[in-house]
């Protein structure tokens, strides 16, 4: 199993350098196979041979479940605005600041309308690469005005998750984006609007303790990290090992917070299958 | 009293002391007037201290393991109390308590998360870190209240949801978020009161409410001052500095537009006089729940649910 693995073969990014020639070709982090990144971006970012799947970021998510050419991004321009004048070994203003450039990303989450099998859906999709998708007063904004359009649309609502928890850096404002969140799901729920929430590897701390575990249907990648206190806080609570695959999508689906375990190929087809069972 | 003196408490106590042993000398001698002159200067050393403590400081008020609990609030400020337990699904969890009282006249739901006073109590009660079914528990009880017409009263006071395998197991993060989810829109008015430690989620799974407050020396934040050291700095040593960035205090709090009101503790912290911040903190919760008891169940949601959304700051 993929998950197993994984954390044994944790390989350093050292190797990775040596292991990737002119970056071309990329290792899988669980079974170690040397894969041709056209090769994996054709697989979507799933590898051949064990099926682990690679942590992807919005673009390549929305270019995966939506019709190509349908999603209208919304607050495009919102970004960071650092109001505690936060300071640890570096300034957030300059961290926001790096990120953006490095990642061309404005935040850890975007938002929009688009379509899944002609089928109009609101969509918002996490990036774990935008400091560790973490949700500060962006994210949960975002989340919360593509919520209001779902409710004001009477659209169908897709969260795709992949986030740290939320960003310490705005302290109590990113503690309350989650109820934030988990209020404007009340009034989408209320109206009878379906909400779709899809994690992926790892959906933890208050993202999964707000929206992420407030679907009508919870869809989880195979192998994702999905829970509250980190794998790591929780070993050292405890003194105790953590058992096998703990925490991991197979076991939260065995402990009955997630209905289906799907394989990113077969995403888009399940989306769109769900919708149409309900609409 | 085993007294828990914390270092910048030292030099008030000591003086109280010194005052202390003085009256008892003070009928065979005439030293009324010193006496009285020293009782003005710990009022202003106290003062001083007080008005400028850092924030790992108040953290550390917050924390004072002789300040009064949820269970000590009850008594103080209720009658009547019956404690309900149990999530009807798992179990009871020993580190949220709740049931109805009155509040002078008025019945309430009061819930909040419980501590211990010593090692003992303090395993019976999980140190005050709730599992799934203590946050289950909470809402089946506001789910009561909502059914009887009860406002809810929630105490905050945790150093954060348990990080455990079992709490895992059973949806904490579930258990948190539906709890955000349904206290956003129950039909009865919520207040909130921080009361001690209000770290992260855990504190927030009982604290979504129409009118939140916090106690003078109390603290509320993502994360606590020495976690988030750990994770940002990548060391324990970074406390204070973690503190002060974090800026977790009531007053910051209040000024963050986060919480609305500030309930003013006794001279030296709750925990040097709890009848007198149990009084208080009664006065005010009445004086708050009566224009929300007169709202219209429409309104008291719709305003409860836009608090909440306006919370944040942001560049567009
Ligand atoms: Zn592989």
């Amino acid at each position: 199993m993929a998950w197993f693995r994984r954390s044994k073969e944790n390989i350093s990014s050292d190797s990775q350098k040596k292991d990737t020639p002119e970056g071309l070709w990329t290792k899988c982090e669980s079974c170690g196979e040397i894969v041709h990144k056209k090769v994996l971006a054709q697989n979507l970012w799933v590898c051949a041979k064990c099926n682990f799947h690679f942590r992807i970021g919005s673009k390549e998510y929305f270019s995966i479940v939506l019709d190509e050419g349908s999603f209208k991004e919304m607050d495009r321009k919102m970004t960071s605005k650092d109001p505690l004048n936060f300071v640890d070994t570096k300034r957030y203003k300059d961290r926001i600041k790096d990120t953006m450039k490095k990642s061309g990303l404005n935040d850890a989450v975007r938002c929009g309308t688009g379509k899944i099998k002609k089928r109009e859906v609101v969509v918002a999709c996490m990036d774990f690469a935008f400091v560790g998708g973490s949700m500060g007063s962006v994210v949960g904004e975002k989340i919360s005005r593509a919520i209001d359009k779902a409710w004001k649309t009477k659209t169908p609502l897709i969260i795709i998750s992949s986030s740290g928890g939320a960003r310490m850096m705005e302290a109590a404002y990113s503690l309350m984006q989650m109820a934030k969140t988990s209020a404007k799901l009340a009034r989408l729920s209320g109206a009878g609007i379906p909400y779709i929430s899809v994690m992926t590897d790892p959906t933890s701390g208050g993202v999964t303790a707000s929206f992420a575990m407030l679907g009508d249907f919870h869809i989880a990648e195979p192998g994702a990290l999905i829970g509250f206190a980190g794998p790591r806080v929780i070993k050292q609570t405890i003194g105790k090992d953590l058992p096998a695959g703990f925490q991991r999508a197979e076991f939260v689906q065995e402990r009955g917070f997630i209905d289906l375990i799907v394989d990113r190929k077969d995403m888009k087809e399940t989306l769109s299958k769900l919708l149409e069972m309900i609409s | 009293m085993a007294k828990v003196v914390l270092d910048f408490e030292k030099p008030v106590i000591e003086l109280e002391q010194k005052i202390e042993e003085m009256r008892k000398l003070s009928d065979n001698l005439d030293i009324a007037d010193e006496i009285t002159t020293l009782e003005k200067k710990v009022g202003q050393l106290r003062e001083n201290i007080f008005l400028n403590l850092t924030r790992w400081q108040k953290v550390q008020l917050a924390r004072h393991p002789e300040r009064p609990y949820t269970l000590d609030y009850i008594a103080m400020m209720t009658t009547g109390f019956i404690e309900l337990h149990g999530d009807r699904t798992f179990g009871d969890d020993k580190s949220i308590v709740g049931g109805f009282a009155k509040l002078d006249d008025q019945a309430v739901m009061v819930i909040g998360h419980q501590k211990g006073r010593d090692t003992k109590s303090n395993l019976y009660r999980n140190f005050g870190m709730p599992q799934p079914e203590g946050y289950r528990k909470a809402l089946r009880l506001m789910h009561l209240a909502a059914k009887f017409k009860k406002p809810v009263i929630t105490l905050l006071d945790t150093p954060g949801a348990y990080p455990g395998i079992e709490a895992e197991e059973r949806g904490q993060a579930e258990s948190i978020a539906r709890n955000l989810r349904e206290m956003s829109c129950l039909p009865v008015p919520i207040i909130v009161v921080v009361i001690g430690e209000g770290a992260s989620g855990g504190a927030l799974g009982i604290g979504v409410g129409d009118r939140i407050l916090m106690l003078e020396n109390t603290w509320y934040s993502v994360i606590a001052p020495e976690s988030c050291s750990s994770i940002l700095w990548r060391s324990w040593e970074y406390k204070e500095q973690a503190a002060e960035a974090l800026r977790l205090t009531a007053n910051d709090l209040l000024e963050q537009k986060i919480i609305d009101r500030i309930v003013s503790e006794p001279p030296g912290g709750a925990h040097r006089n709890p009848q007198q911040a149990a009084a208080v903190l009664k006065d005010i919760l009445l004086e708050e729940l009566r224009p929300l008891l007169k709202m219209k169940t429409d309104k008291l949601i719709e305003q409860r649910i836009e608090k909440f959304s306006a919370m944040g700051e942001w560049n567009e």
